[in-house]
């Protein structure tokens, strides 16, 4: 079967319809699938249900869809770069579920495992355990979480082959190998497609059975968040 | 004269032991790397996904892929791994990080932390510092002493939503170092020229004075 597919708004057709859930890759703007990201936008799909650690920035990444009113609800960790974010979440104009990081990882991981339910102690005795199942474990109290499942999850690699195979370059990883396993279709954008056999089957961080279309980026712009160096001599 | 930030960093380093596997918060905790203790070797751990975290690049280093949990581009070591953010939380929650220093809006003499919400003004996330105080075997907190408007941060109980429960072990402000433990909350070291007095003024919480300060 072939996996691979021109350009984002190709691997995108017929997989999208209102009120679908979505995941997303990237840690801040790190890793994120920009392509897919910007085609998601230009399809007009809405009330999407977006599954994220974060929501971008204004202007890049998952801000897109906030700005042209497309997300209905996020389920993300930390949003504090997006202001458009807070403006929509405080005027109740947008849902959202926060998830400590944590919890968010081990949810995307659990639900591609087919693990629907698990017990963590983070959050006991915050608002995030309110409404949860609480049990001891060896005298200590945990609470529930839910594995995650996604209609569709978008990712971000570095290297992948026709197959689907992905490799992930540093902190570019982040959330990605987890979403992958957890979307009922995973559509992979990487920066180099090679030729089956051309990647170490050694090195593959995600193995091509949960990557069901992948296409190569184009234009990437790569944005760095906060541009922090050093200088000579110190 | 009060703890400056570099201070308040500066002692919160003498927390860090030989072979320690540290994860540093946003903001002042992000300084304690700059006075790791001599003959003192720590591996830093960022949650995104990286262990064995590097200085700030050169400019001509900085990398898109290659950030730390403050959005912040670094750079890597000889010794560093890469992984997932399950794989970096299956570290943090499995216990396998000895310490842990993050900002605090308040902390409780029991030990309960609030840093992630103000309810109606400020929505950012917890990230994963509800992760970290869950998991890690020792939290310490740099903080401020009392908010801008001066109104105290060490209290009875926490009014925010709270981070955790009972999971705080030290917290170093400007005004000195205090333990929290079973037994409650007791000041350990006093910044120069802070008195005991002017302390419990700034303070909500009750708390012990060690031997050693008064």
């Amino acid at each position: 079967m072939k996996k691979t597919y021109t350009d984002a708004a190709s691997a995108l057709e017929g997989v999208l319809k209102d009120g679908m859930t979505i995941m997303a890759g990237g840690f801040g703007l790190c890793g994120i699938p920009e392509n897919l990201i910007t085609a998601l936008r230009d399809s007009g799909v809405k009330d999407i249900t977006a599954i994220s650690n974060n929501a971008g920035v204004d202007d890049f990444g998952l801000g897109l869809l906030l700005q042209t009113r497309q997300i209905k609800k996020m389920i993300s960790s930390y949003v504090g770069e997006n202001k458009e974010f807070e403006r929509q979440y405080l005027a109740q104009e947008l849902d959202l579920e926060f998830n400590p990081q944590g919890t968010l990882a081990e949810r995307c991981r659990a639900g591609g495992a087919g693990i629907p339910g698990f017990y963590t102690k983070t959050g006991v005795g915050t608002l995030i355990a309110e409404g949860k199942e609480h049990k001891e474990f060896n005298g200590e109290t945990y609470i529930m979480e839910t594995g995650l499942v996604a209609d569709v999850s978008l990712v971000k690699a570095w290297k992948g082959d026709k197959e689907g195979n992905l490799i992930y370059r540093k902190t570019a990883r982040n959330l990605n190998p987890n979403m992958a396993t957890a979307g009922k279709i995973t559509i992979a954008e990487v920066e180099e497609l090679v030729e089956v056999g051309e990647l170490d089957p050694d090195e593959i961080h995600t193995p091509g059975i949960y990557v069901q279309r992948i296409i190569q980026s184009k234009d990437l712009e790569k944005r760095i968040e906060k541009v922090t160096t050093r200088t000579r001599g110190e | 004269m009060a703890w400056t930030r570099e201070d308040m960093a500066r002692r919160a380093a003498q927390e860090l032991k030989d072979g320690f596997y540290v994860n540093l918060g946003i903001g002042i905790p992000t300084l304690v790397a700059n006075y790791i203790p001599e003959g003192v070797e720590v591996t830093l751990q960022s949650e995104n996904g990286m262990l064995g975290m590097g200085p700030f690049p050169y400019e001509e280093e900085v990398d898109p892929d290659l950030i730390n949990a403050g959005k912040q581009t670094i750079t890597e070591l000889p010794s560093t791994s890469y992984f997932s953010s399950a794989d970096s939380f299956a570290m943090i929650r499995g216990g396998h990080i000895n310490l842990s220093i993050l900002g605090a809006m308040q902390v409780s003499e029991k030990g309960d932390l609030a840093n992630w919400m103000i309810p109606g003004k400020m929505v950012k996330g917890m990230g994963g510092a509800m992760d970290l105080v869950a998991g890690v075997k020792k939290v310490v907190i740099i903080m401020d002493h009392n908010a801008r408007d001066g109104s105290p941060k060490l209290l009875h109980e926490c009014n925010l939503p709270l981070t955790g429960v009972g999971v705080v072990d030290m917290v170093i402000t400007d005004v000195g170092v205090f333990t929290i433990d079973e037994t409650g909350i007791t000041l350990t070291e006093l910044a120069p020229d802070v008195t005991i007095e002017e302390a419990r003024e700034r303070t909500e919480a009750n708390f012990k004075v060690s031997e050693a300060v008064s």
